[in-house]
């Protein structure tokens, strides 16, 4: 069916100052196939059903709307944590501020030098993820990020890495616009943590593709950074192996707009996959948690874990799915997505979906929203907590079972810190 | 201690009067028990004196040594010294109970301009404490209420009063939902806080609770006031003849 022409009218707009970046072969090959795919399916409209909720104008926009450096004086999350830094300044990688990165069993490497070399692990994953994601949903501004991308890191952990790899994005122009294109593979065995913080620029679009391969692990905590003004849409593609594991956890206060997808596929048996978002918005704010989990294999298990604190009119999305195929027996699948609102102002839009093929599973999902309960409140007052605290004390409360599922404590703690400070700022605000 | 004159209360969503001229005066150390049936205004005068919304105080006044409760937020009474032992103590999921316990004992501190107490003394008080009250190292983790039976949510309750030490302890119902052994738990738990410088309020229906814990002086309460006082002998007689024929006596209403 041919596209509508308010639809490819939008797309060719966004396309026409773009130009395919130069690389090998196979990338060339890959990045062409993605603006074909991108072609074919549009970039997303408001008549879209996925984008029912959000409107994708401002990420699909030729240009990126100004966006004001947030001048942060605070320290940045994750300081305390012993990792290996990869810096980037409004999604150009800038060595200088990065470490030497150097890490045993661990391969890291800039995309823009893995795209110039002819022979490259990175041409089986490359938009190939991407790719598989884009069905049965379209993900058009995924396909764009494949086309476009020049920047980002490649990474290979074949060992079990000692630090985590922080990806760090700074953001310093008023108007840039940064495509980053992140592929990582964790070879069989090996166990890798990717931490990521930071606005990244005044529009990010991201791309995240992680190859896990049998009984490999992969951690990833992400903490989206305050810029009030900063729109970003970013794609998590993961495809998991036989016993391998999976856990995602992203932290986002502030930001006009986001949009986190995740698609993660099981493909090996007693594969487990974890995702988790603690979100808190206030004011002018806009936060989409959309996710599709596939069951394609044996005794794996998934689990989802949302939760959205929202006030003063922020919004909140949040669209989850769990798609378990007719041989994915025994699975174990959870969702659980909802959402705080501190007053009646805010909103909070959920499609909690599961659809399932096979018949030994167990697949539970659950979607809330409520306001702060006022027992609880008045039973910590009672007590002698003040009113602000006790407030603070229960949305904490209601965060922590996504916080639950950072592994490493010391990094749990350093989100909860975060949260906690969120909370306080707004203190009779 | 507690002093309560001509107290008027209705219901702020309707017009409703549900106390209408409690005159209650508790002395420092003394133990006073409320009896009455139901709907009598014994639970409103507890949420009442606690600071509760949804009551609206028409006349009358409440002082706790001298200063007026009913112009005070629920957590200044708090630090004021006032305890109020739910009837229904309330389930926080996701908040740990020793962080509960820490952070009202440190707000109370800090209220009152006394330094916030270590996480190391706080683990020593509340270990303390809650041996006594046979309150394990798990019920102290788990979060606050969630998943307690009903004793030990009173247990809770109790463990709460005696790591907060009030001068002024109202215990709604406390009995109810309790078996013989944990009554006597909750019971021992509250007389090993008796003292002469806190005061307690027992509210109940059954005179069983106060086998245990032995009042000074007993109130009936119906139809928003209190129609008789006595000693501890007034909660016998009630429970051997039941409230009518106390009542019986009492000019006004018939309940």
């Amino acid at each position: 069916m041919a596209l509508a022409q308010a639809k490819q009218d939008v797309t060719e707009a966004r396309l026409a100052a773009l130009s395919l970046p130069e690389g090998a072969g196979w990338i060339k090959a890959a990045r062409e196939d993605a603006l074909a795919r991108l072609r074919a399916m549009g970039l997303p409209g408001r008549r879209d059903e996925y984008w029912k909720w959000t409107r994708p104008d401002a990420l699909t926009a030729p240009d990126a709307a100004q966006a004001a450096v947030f001048e942060g004086d605070d320290t940045p999350v994750f300081g305390e944590i012993d990792r290996v830094r990869l810096v980037f300044v409004d999604g150009v990688f800038d060595a200088a501020q990065s470490d030497d990165p150097t890490l045993a069993g661990v391969e890291i490497e800039r995309l823009e030098a893995a795209a110039q070399t002819d022979i490259h692990w990175l041409k089986e994953l490359y938009g190939v993820l991407e790719t598989r994601g884009q069905d049965p949903v379209h993900r058009p501004l995924a396909a764009l990020n494949t086309a476009y991308a020049t920047d980002g890191v490649v990474i290979r952990a074949t060992g079990k890495a000692e630090r985590p790899v922080s990806l760090i994005y700074l953001h310093e122009s008023e108007t840039s616009d940064a495509t980053l294109h992140h592929v990582i593979k964790v070879e069989e065995g090996a166990e890798l943590t990717v931490l990521e913080n930071g606005p990244a620029a005044a529009r990010l679009n991201m791309v995240m593709e992680v190859e896990v391969a049998d009984n490999a692990a992969f951690h990833h905590v992400r903490a989206q950074g305050r810029d009030h003004e900063r729109r970003a849409v970013t794609h998590l593609f993961a495809r998991l192996g036989t016993e391998s594991v999976f856990k995602s956890f992203t932290m986002t206060a502030n930001g006009v707009l986001t949009r986190n997808e995740s698609v993660i596929e099981l493909t090996g048996d007693n594969a487990t996959a974890h995702i988790a978002g603690a979100c808190t918005g206030d004011g002018d704010f806009h936060h989409d948690d959309t996710v599709f989990i596939t069951h394609d294999a044996a005794h794996c298990e998934s689990r989802q874990v949302y939760k959205k604190v929202l006030r003063n009119g922020a919004a909140g999305v949040f669209q989850g799915k769990i798609l378990v195929k007719p041989d994915a027996q025994k699975t174990d699948g959870y969702q659980i997505s909802q959402a705080l609102l501190l007053d009646g102002d805010s909103q909070f839009f959920a499609k909690p979906e599961l659809e399932i093929y096979a018949d030994d599973v167990q697949c539970s999902h659950g979607s809330t929203t409520g306001a702060i309960d006022e027992t609880a409140i008045f039973y910590l007052r009672s007590r002698g907590v003040p009113e602000a605290e006790a407030q603070d004390l229960l949305t904490l409360a209601f965060l922590a079972e996504a916080i639950e599922e950072i592994e490493d404590e010391t990094i749990a703690e350093d989100i909860r810190t975060r949260l906690e400070a969120w909370l306080a700022r707004r203190r009779g605000g | 201690m507690l002093e309560i004159k001509n107290l008027h209360v209705k219901l702020e969503e309707e017009d409703k009067a549900i106390l209408k001229g409690v005159d209650l005066s508790i002395g420092a150390g003394e133990v006073h028990a409320i009896m009455g049936p139901n709907g009598s205004g014994k639970s409103t005068l507890s949420y009442v004196m606690s600071g509760r919304d949804g009551y609206e105080v028409t006349e009358g006044t409440a002082t706790l040594e001298g200063a007026d409760v009913l112009e005070m937020e629920p957590e200044e009474r708090a630090a004021a010294g006032l305890f109020l032992a739910f009837q229904y103590p309330v389930e926080i999921p996701g908040v740990g109970n020793m962080t509960f316990l820490r952070t009202a004992l440190n707000s109370q501190r800090k209220a009152r301009g006394q330094e916030e107490l270590s996480a190391g003394d706080f683990l020593k008080l509340i270990r303390a404490k809650a041996a006594d009250l046979k309150i394990g190292a798990d019920m102290l983790k788990r979060p606050v209420n969630v998943g307690f039976s009903g004793g030990e949510k009173k247990r809770n309750e109790i463990l709460q009063m005696a790591v907060l030490e009030p001068k002024m302890c109202i215990l709604d119902e406390t009995d109810s939902g309790l078996d013989v052994d944990a009554m006597k738990l909750v019971s021992d738990g509250v007389n090993a806080l008796r003292d002469a410088g806190r005061s307690f309020l027992v509210i109940t229906h059954y005179q069983r609770l106060l086998n245990h814990i032995v009042p000074d002086v007993v109130h009936i309460m119906a139809n928003g006031q209190i129609v008789k006082s006595g000693g501890k002998e007034l909660a016998l007689e009630v429970e051997e003849n039941g409230y009518a024929d106390i009542l019986g006596d009492v000019p006004g209403e018939v309940v």
